[in-house]
């Protein structure tokens, strides 16, 4: 199987820059890729649906609630604080339980990937932050300097519409950036490079896939060999 | 910062990069890709004015004073595209930023006092 369509976990180390093979400066965020330890690998058969469990991020046992340690300890593995699964195309019956994914194969030739993070959490926040609002006059008397305006009609309808947007709670949701250039990736140091942001903070914890390599593109092909 | 980031960006630095002070007059040589694919080389001469910035984003604001406009450009100390910092002259400052020359005309604003850096040796001279 490609090892392609697997994904990996990383840290974020944070952001700097380099000189290009050009001499130009290229603004890079530095990725820590983690083990990821395969811990399961799901089978059409027995599941209904192929897929591969990876864990990542080291923990102490007593971090983990029993259930979760009880995944690890069944399969003889060490305590890890994040799982996930993901989908491929067929089942992965060259990969072994307790292996690591190999990062130099999943990174050898690849371009650009899709990297999924928390984004960083801005609180409550008004209006022109929240929804690009148009902001009033700061002087001359102005009562409107950062205010939401008018939230709609009089008495027709006499209330107002539902999903209008106010002020609300910013950030701290998934967020995924697509088509993320790769830099460069070192085996020795296990830091990935990738240009441009990436979301959260340093330390967060991302989820790297390749572009263009998703479990709905298995299915259309699925379809077209039928 | 982190260790590993900082491994990243000592790679990128030079391992010897120019010895420049602000108040410096200096000749900063720029390697320029022209459109044939040619590369050539441009000065640019004028007054450090101002450094900023650590590792891999140190950098020295340099200004001129071009047909009456002055001119100012800010260069990336480890850049590949500067070859050489050449100083002409070197000028004593009492302060980190000379941004107080913008508002200076004539010679005033391009000249400053000529830097004596004392040697030990005159040092111990003098004290006799």
């Amino acid at each position: 199987m490609d090892q392609k369509e697997l994904g990996l976990l990383g840290k974020k180390l944070g952001m700097t820059q380099i000189f290009d093979d050009k001499g130009l400066v290229v603004a890079v965020t530095a990725i820590l890729i983690a083990e990821n330890v395969i811990t399961e690998v799901k089978t059409k058969e027995k599941h209904g649906y192929s897929s591969v469990q990876l864990a990542a991020f080291k923990t102490k046992e007593k971090a983990l609630n029993k259930p979760t340690l009880g995944q690890f300890k069944t399969k003889n593995l060490e305590a890890f604080r994040k799982l996930i699964e993901v989908r491929t195309s067929e089942d992965a019956s060259d990969l072994k339980v307790g292996d690591e994914v190999n990062a130099e194969e999943f990174f050898k030739d690849l371009e650009k990937v899709d990297i999924t993070g928390t984004s960083i959490g801005k609180g409550f926040q008004g209006f022109v932050k929240a929804h690009n609002g148009r902001i009033g006059r700061k002087s001359h008397g102005s009562k409107s300097k950062r205010q939401i305006g008018s939230l709609g009609a009089g008495t027709t309808p006499g209330r107002v519409l539902p999903g209008k947007r106010m002020p609300t709670m910013l950030g701290n949701e998934t967020v995924t950036t697509q088509k993320v250039k790769v830099v460069s990736y070192s085996p020795e140091t296990k830091v990935l490079l990738v240009k441009g942001p990436v979301p959260g903070k340093p330390g967060a914890q991302l989820k790297i896939k390749a572009y263009g390599i998703k479990a709905w593109n298995f299915k259309n092909k699925a379809l077209a060999a039928k | 910062m982190n260790q590993l980031i900082k491994d990243i960006e000592s790679k990128h630095l030079k391992a010897e990069p120019p010895v420049i002070r602000v108040g410096d007059t200096v000749k900063v040589e720029t390697i320029i890709q022209e459109a044939s694919g040619k590369e050539r080389s441009q000065h640019f001469e004028g007054l450090i004015i101002a450094r900023a910035g650590t590792g891999v984003n140190e950098t020295f604001r340099v200004r001129r004073i071009f047909q009456g406009v002055g001119i100012e450009r800010t260069f990336l100390v480890h850049s590949p595209k500067i070859r050489a910092v050449k100083v002409i002259r070197s000028g004593r400052t009492r302060r980190a930023k000379l941004y107080f020359l913008r508002s200076r005309i004539g010679t005033k604003a391009t000249r400053l006092r000529n830097l004596q850096i004392q040697t030990t040796q005159e040092k111990s001279n003098s004290a006799d």
